[in-house]
């Protein structure tokens, strides 16, 4: 991690010993590949404390996870934490009960939100241990990769100008 | 007979995934079942065939909130293997580096998964609105132990800076006194913590507990010693096996621990804290005391206070290291493979954390056993709650259930160390 605080961060969180709990790691180490030097992209576990640390500073933050929320597998989601509530039971596959929807409601409470923060969920179908992931999910990662590259192409441009 | 189920989907605020149900029949709690669904077995199988010098990078993923535990205890165990024995500055190193993973896991314990619960709150997030001081605390205390995990491990989330013989880099003494200034904040940050939990009301049990923790002649433990208990056990780490055995139970495919010869144990703060309270630092000694703790804490719902005990003592303990640090030349002793087992066990934040390793002539891994604390105190919990239960039957449904969860959480169960989250459903027929 820099000690310069970094306005434009990608945060990956999951688990790759838990199946497809490891899509928001696999996202970022992608978009790590593509954006290289120009964005810090950092990989979590999911603990909501250290979440809060991760993003400290960040302007334009984007997390990446796997959700269990009963849409068929590889369904992706996005939502931004200023306009609608992070779902608390959406997230439980983060592996902590004080987790990703957690950190963002308080976050929220204790007025340290920054100011922009989406976060792309994408379903999961297998959560037990091992290393992989399902079909359905290994083939949202490309389309999450890409919009989220579109997203974030789009927020580097502001930032320069 | 008076009959009634009451059902709770969801405890929050236990790390990971498992399910409670207790059983209530007329005036009597019949059973009492707390399910978790895995022990690290998939990590026992992945480990085969590795080389030795991969354990703990590996086994380090087992949880996300204590992966020192499993790094020194793989790494304990790999050096009883090879018959070598870490002095000097990688050990002053290495209880650094667990004083961080105390700090941290102690933190996010006490704030914001266990202080809701004294204080009548959902969560920390509604607490928060309320207390935003004493939880922004907290994650201050938090991230001062996460510096020091970063340092010394390279990362904090899955350090990779550890290894079998000491560590990969270190630091040298001046990369070490920024954390000196932040330490000397959390250390009167964690005695705030005391006096705070102090103040919060404990309800009632008192069992006849078997206290199991590391004693060693010299210090309060992090990674050596002998395991003792208040019930005269006092053991070599390598005769664990002979003594503690892992059990299958109907209602779980978790694996339970018992001592053969006496049932069920208690592991973690208070077990440490009762065992060695006299290894503690003055500061951490003269904190306890005027929190009205004596020098054994018998009810489990003042773990809040033990445990706010041991973050003062992590942050003393890790600022004498500081102090007192000379940077090695080498960074770590040279290691041989060798046909052997090695034990070792550790005092993650939730107490001791067990590995085994059998390893070849090339130092691959031929079978390993890893036992994690909360599989050790299942049993315990199980009958707290059913004592616990059994004499609150009077109370209200749901203030019964919540302070189950609060009972639960009187362990910080690492049920990541398996799964995500746990279901509680409390039955009365």
């Amino acid at each position: 991690m820099t000690a310069l605080a970094p306005s434009i961060v990608v945060i990956g969180i999951g688990n790759e010993y838990r199946s497809d709990d490891g899509v928001g790691i696999a996202v970022a180490r992608r978009l790590r590949e593509r954006f290289f030097a120009k964005i810090t992209v950092l990989e979590e576990s999911g603990e909501g404390a250290a979440l809060m640390n991760s993003w400290t500073g960040a302007t334009w933050v984007m997390l990446v996870d796997a959700v269990h929320s009963g849409a068929s597998p590889g369904t992706i989601h996005r939502l931004d934490a200023h306009a609608e509530q992070v779902p608390a039971d959406f997230f439980n596959y983060s592996t902590h009960a004080f987790g990703l929807a957690e950190a963002i409601g308080l976050a929220r409470s204790l007025n340290e939100l920054p100011p922009h923060l989406i976060v792309y969920g994408i379903e999961g179908e297998n959560f037990s241990a091992g290393k992989g992931l399902s079909v359905a999910v290994e083939q949202a990662v490309e389309t999450v990769v890409e919009r989220a590259a579109g997203e974030l192409r789009e927020a580097m441009s502001n930032s320069d100008d | 007979m008076k009959s009634s189920t009451i059902k709770v989907d969801y405890l929050a605020r236990v790390e990971g995934e498992g399910g409670l149900t207790v059983k209530i029949k007329g005036q009597k709690v019949t059973d009492v079942k707390l399910k978790i669904f895995e022990p690290p077995r998939f990590f026992e199988a992945f480990l085969r065939g590795r080389k030795f010098s991969e354990a703990p990078d590996i086994t380090a993923r087992i949880c996300g909130i204590c992966p020192i535990a499993y790094q020194m205890s793989a790494c304990h165990a790999m050096e009883d293997a090879f018959g070598i024995k870490i002095a000097g500055p990688i050990r002053d190193l290495r209880r650094l580096i667990y004083c961080g993973e105390w700090i941290e896991s102690h933190a996010l314990h006490v704030y914001l998964l266990h202080a809701p619960d004294f204080l009548g709150y959902e969560d920390a997030i509604r607490m928060a609105k309320d207390h935003p001081d004493e939880v922004k605390r907290g994650l201050r205390l938090k991230k001062a132990g996460n510096e020091i995990v970063r340092l010394l491990g390279g990362r904090e989330i899955h350090p990779i800076n550890v290894r079998v013989g000491g560590f990969y880099k270190v630091p040298d003494k001046r990369d070490l006194l920024p954390l000196a200034e932040e330490l000397k904040w959390a250390r009167d940050a964690a005695l705030e913590t005391v006096r705070w939990v102090a103040t919060f009301s404990f309800p009632e049990l008192d069992r006849d507990y078997e206290f199991v923790a590391l004693c060693h002649p010299d210090e309060y433990p992090f990674n050596e010693g002998r395991l003792v208990s208040n019930k005269g056990l006092d053991i070599a780490v390598r005769e664990y096996e002979q003594h503690f055995v892992e059990e299958h139970v109907a209602h779980s495919n978790a694996l339970q621990s018992r001592l053969k010869e006496r049932n069920s144990y208690f592991v973690g703060p208070q077990a440490r804290y009762n065992l060695n309270f006299d290894k503690l630092s003055p500061v951490a000694q003269e904190a306890a005391r005027s929190a009205g703790l004596g020098p054994v804490s018998r009810n489990p719902f003042q773990s809040i206070i033990v445990r706010s005990v041991e973050m003062v003592y992590a942050c003393d303990e890790a600022l004498r290291i500081i102090e007192n640090y000379e940077m090695p030349d080498q960074p770590a002793v040279t290691v041989e493979p060798r046909v052997s087992t090695g034990y070792g066990c550790t005092e993650a934040p939730r107490g001791i954390c067990y590995h085994r390793y059998r390893l070849d002539d090339r130092g691959l891994i031929v079978d390993a056993k890893i036992i994690p604390p909360t599989s050790q105190n299942l049993k315990t919990i199980e009958e707290d709650l059913g004592q616990f239960v059994q004499s609150h039957l009077v109370i209200q449904k749901d203030r019964l259930q919540w302070q189950c969860e609060q009972a639960i959480r009187n362990y910080d169960p690492c049920i990541s160390c398996a799964t995500h989250f746990l279901k509680l459903h409390i039955e009365r027929e």
